[in-house]
């Protein structure tokens, strides 16, 4: 899509919220969607003479993200204050980190639009802390603070400006949240707001060495707008430079109706937020011990957990790419097998129904409803007999729709299969009784009547009788 | 007896004893407040009849037996910085007018634990931004000594309070000199911490890196017992130390045998008055007398210790006072059609002549373009304070100076010459910079019977030492036998 003889170079900051139980400074809790400002006390609203406290989990976090992104770990980091004022920010200053960030160069592997392995890098991971949010007060007009986010702790992943499609950009940010996700540092929902990416796009002539002007549009906050948003900013801006115009360095807002860039009316690139040290805080000394410690815990990554499912799973390199890509997915489909020893039918669940489901409710995979036992009895009771696999995808919409045992879902639905010798035999004279003319049909030799007679069979069951039983009783009968 | 004349430790001795009651010294001290508080005008806010209340309560637990410490029932006052649960913190300014905390700073927990009464808020420079408490949005605090000069500043609320005998003992905090100086110009002892000893939790901050909390008293004794009850690693402060609990009046000796005094010339030089020079050289004297060894040495980065002082000084409270931009608490303008002009003209409106232009040396320092070549450099030369006076107290117990180069001066004669105020810190600064703990203590008075304030500055966490050299002199030369304040008109 992008015109020939154009390169498009996107950069990603993303702000990924951390999960930790309280805030980076104080011990008000974290926890999403509370009536406004109860979640504060004196040190997050920023009354006077209160001092912030460093939350050690947090430190802990940032450098498993870094050591999940290969990143060099800063020994010796502080933390800065970055000045400005607005009244979602209690202190008029956001306490960062600027030239010391705890993590430096790393990258993560990606594919690029022709399939190959790509290494994106990044420039650094640092700490910060959230600040709150301005409600618009229907009743005066005005806006309201909450500060219940103000201090809730954030990772800032700043890559270098590597990514040269919104493909890759989409490959790139799916693949952190991932990470993320599998080491269990930020539970990534973009739907609240914990993770948001600022993406700075830029375009040259193919073969040019200096990079063009960027723009950067600003607290992106879902996967489809930021790949809508960066091929319509790319469009644009090769547009301006045909016309002969020049591209604007500038902040932009992505409205996601009309589908545009809009500059933002404040202009924060001309803010100086005059960085230095915070003198409330000690500096963050890092032992090698506690990086070893750190580095031991780590779980498994999704590139070594993809290798394995090839590997030692037979798994098609397709699937374990679909499976890997989310840890609920993952850790969905270790459990399940775990609990029915059947791992190659718990795999074609997830690939085919599942996450057809998923995709027509556009839902993330760590929303399933359901839990691995769940999935893992349902393939126990299709492999027993108890039901059929068609009745199997009747119990996983019935398990989106309302979660509990596949055994109490089909007791209640009366979809358990027949099995019945006697019950079958029953069905299968009735039908030959009644369809005399396909009978005949099969006895001159066609054979395909045999279709129509056991689909009369199923439907005189609701599709409950065991197929192989009623095959093999239909035949019998037919050749007596 | 005149009960506020006696010491905190005297008191002490008679509330034991059973010779006063909690409710006779505290009554001593609001009928001391109703008598000389028209003329000093060191509070902001008075809490007589809280106190008053208070004391009653606490006999009745002295007589049952429960009260928590030996010093339960005595009054204190409190610098108008450190936040107070329930009762207004104002800092001196508009700002804050009608601010009261939801919580207690550490320090006043403590105060609290000891059941100490609280007399009220002491005035002070607005956000301790000055050297004569002539910046208080409220009034002007007076010298005890002579009511028409400063008490220095900028606790000098706290130090005009102790001499004027309406408190008998006070906090205040230092950041450059804002406990010493008013002791010197007061005639009582007030001492500055090491950085990190005391918590700065709930103390609205000026400049996060050299204010401490300290005591202002009578004598060294009790400014010892004050350390006693402030001092302390806090969990909600992690710039506070750790260190093993010390008894600091158990380190009062009264002797100085041995003692190494430096006396740095440069404290001495130019600008200098030349009777506050007199003054020290006979307290040099004295100490030789005691036993101590006293040497001239050479210190003279503190001439860039001042500049370095109100870079980083200033930098710090143009960030730390951002918060103040009347959205959640504080004062808000009446007048504005969106939220820059919310917080511009609150801040306009909320803040004082002397604050604004700190706010604004500060903002300009950190600027990009600027940071390297004033805050950078400022640290670089705060590194090289450090290292110089860590040279000399390698091999000396205490540097004796002068604590201000002058004795109290004339209110109003520098509220319009900003720097020749900012001269004024120049013997002081250099130990906040430097992280060290300083006391100042009188050492005599000049013709016009004015007090003459000598510091001593110790290694860091050496305020046992420091103590004890001040003690030694004071019970050598018993300055408040010889001289009190007059409330000359």
């Amino acid at each position: 899509m992008v015109r020939d003889g154009y390169e498009v170079i996107i950069g990603l900051e993303v702000h990924a919220e951390l999960s930790t139980k309280t805030k980076i400074f104080c011990s008000c809790p974290t926890t999403f969607g509370a009536e406004p400002n109860t979640h504060t006390c004196p040190i997050c609203m920023g009354m006077p003479g209160t001092l912030p406290v460093l939350n050690e989990k947090v430190v802990e976090y940032a450098v498993k993200a870094g050591l999940a992104t290969n990143c060099e770990i800063e020994r010796n980091s502080k933390n800065d204050r970055k000045n400005y004022f607005y009244p979602d920010l209690p202190k008029a200053y956001q306490i960062s980190q600027y030239d010391k960030p705890l993590c430096n160069h790393g990258y993560i592997e990606i594919e690029d639009d022709e399939g190959n392995k790509k290494k994106v890098r990044l420039l650094r991971i640092h700490i910060e802390e959230d600040a709150g949010k301005l409600n618009h007060d229907e009743y005066t007009g005005g806006s309201l603070v909450d500060l219940n986010r103000a201090g809730v702790p954030l990772i800032e992943i700043v890559s270098e400006p590597d990514l040269r499609s919104s493909g890759e950009a989409d490959r790139y940010l799916k693949k952190l949240k991932s990470i993320l996700q599998y080491i269990e540092v930020s539970d990534c929902k973009m739907e609240e707001g914990s993770l948001r990416a600022d993406v700075n796009v830029s375009v040259r002539k193919v073969g040019d060495t200096k990079l063009g002007t960027r723009t950067e549009m600003k607290n992106m906050n879902s996967f489809k707008s930021i790949t809508r948003a960066i091929d319509y900013e790319v469009t644009r801006q090769i547009d301006v430079l045909e016309e002969g115009g020049k591209v604007e360095q500038e902040s932009l807002r992505w409205d996601e109706v009309s589908g545009k860039t809009f500059p933002m009316r404040d202009k924060e690139d001309a803010q100086d937020y005059r960085y230095f040290p915070d003198p409330d805080l000690v500096a963050i000394n890092l032992s090698e011990e506690y990086i070893e410690n750190l580095k031991n815990t780590l779980p498994e990554l999704p590139e070594s957990r993809k290798e394995r499912y090839i590997n030692e799973y037979n798994l098609s390199e397709k699937d374990a790419n679909i499976i890997t890509s989310s840890k609920y997915l993952s850790d969905l489909f270790e459990e399940a097998s775990e609990v029915c020893g059947n791992r190659k039918a718990v795999n074609n669940w997830i690939i085919s129904d599942i996450s057809r489901i998923l995709n027509e409710k556009e839902l993330e995979a760590d929303q399933i409803p359901f839990t691995a036992e769940h999935l893992g009895h349902l393939v126990e009771l299709i492999d027993k007999g108890t039901i059929s696999s068609s009745i199997g995808k009747k119990v996983i919409e019935e398990l989106f729709e309302n979660p509990k045992e596949p055994e109490e879902i089909i007791k209640e639905k009366g979809w358990i299969q027949i099995s019945d010798e006697g019950a079958i035999k029953e069905v299968v004279l009735k039908v030959l009784e009644e369809n005399p003319n396909s009978v005949a049909d099969y006895k001159a030799g066609k054979e395909r009547a045999i279709g129509f007679l056991v689909g009369q069979a199923m439907k005189a069951t609701k599709g409950k009788a065991n197929p192989q039983m009623l095959n093999k009783m239909l035949k019998e009968e037919l050749s007596k | 007896m005149n009960i506020t004349e006696l010491t905190v430790h005297e008191l002490k001795e008679k509330l034991e004893k059973k010779e006063l009651t909690s409710y006779e010294i505290t009554k001593a001290y609001t009928d001391r407040m109703a008598e000389k508080e028209k003329d000093v005008q060191a509070f902001v806010t008075t809490l007589e009849d809280d106190a008053l209340e208070k004391a009653k309560e606490m006999d009745k637990k002295i007589e049952s037996g429960e009260a928590k410490s030996t010093l339960s029932g005595i009054p204190i006052g409190i610098k108008d910085n450190i936040c107070t649960k329930g009762v207004k913190t104002t800092c001196s300014s508009k700002m804050l007018e009608d601010f009261i905390a939801p919580y207690d700073a550490t320090v006043m927990e403590k105060i609290n634990n000891e059941e100490l009464i609280n007399l009220g808020k002491l005035n002070m420079d607005e956000f301790a931004m000055g050297g004569s408490t002539e910046h208080s949005y409220f009034h002007v605090t007076r010298n005890p000594w002579n009511l028409n000069k400063v008490p220095g500043g900028s606790s000098g609320g706290s130090a005009a309070a102790v001499a004027a005998g309406m408190v008998p003992w006070a906090l205040g905090t230092d950041t450059g000199g804002s406990i010493r100086e008013p002791a010197a110009f007061c005639g009582v002892v007030g001492l500055k911490p090491t950085y990190g000893l005391v918590s700065r939790y709930g103390v609205v901050a000026f400049a996060s890196s050299l204010d401490q909390v300290g005591p202002i008293t009578k004598d060294v004794t009790d400014s010892a017992m004050l350390l006693n009850i402030i001092a302390g690693k806090d969990n909600m402060d992690t710039t506070s130390v750790e260190r093993p609990k010390i008894d600091y009046v158990q380190a009062l000796k009264n002797d100085v045998k041995g003692l190494k005094i430096a006396v740095p010339k440069e404290f001495f030089g130019e600008g200098i008055n030349t009777e506050v020079k007199e003054n020290l050289e006979k307290a040099i004297e004295t100490y030789k007398e005691l036993g101590a060894e006293v040497k001239e040495v050479s210190l003279d980065i503190a001439e860039y210790a001042l500049a370095s002082y109100y870079i980083i000084a200033c930098a710090e409270a143009s960030s730390n006072l951002g918060r103040f931009d009347g959205v959640r608490y504080g004062h808000r303008a009446k007048e504005y059609s969106n939220v820059k002009e919310l917080i511009t003209n609150s801040r306009t409106e909320g803040f004082g002549p002397e604050v604004k232009r700190r706010i604004i040396l500060g903002t300009y320092v950190l600027s990009s373009g600027y940071y390297d070549a004033y805050y950078k450099k400022a640290q670089q030369v705060r590194t090289l304070v450090m290292n110089e006076f860590k040279k000399v107290l390698d091999n000396y117990d205490v540097i004796l100076t002068p604590t201000s180069p002058t004795v109290a001066f004339d209110i109003g004669s520098k509220i319009n010459d900003p720097l020749a105020m900012y001269l004024a810190d120049i013997c002081t600064v250099s130990v906040n910079i430097a992280g060290l703990p300083g006391i100042s203590i009188p050492c005599g008075v000049d013709k016009e019977g004015m007090p003459v304030g000598m510091q001593l500055i110790g290694n860091r966490f050496a305020e046992e030492t420091l103590l004890n050299a001040a003690y030694t002199f004071e019970q050598k030369i018993k300055f408040r036998e010889q001289y009190k304040p007059e409330f000359k008109k």
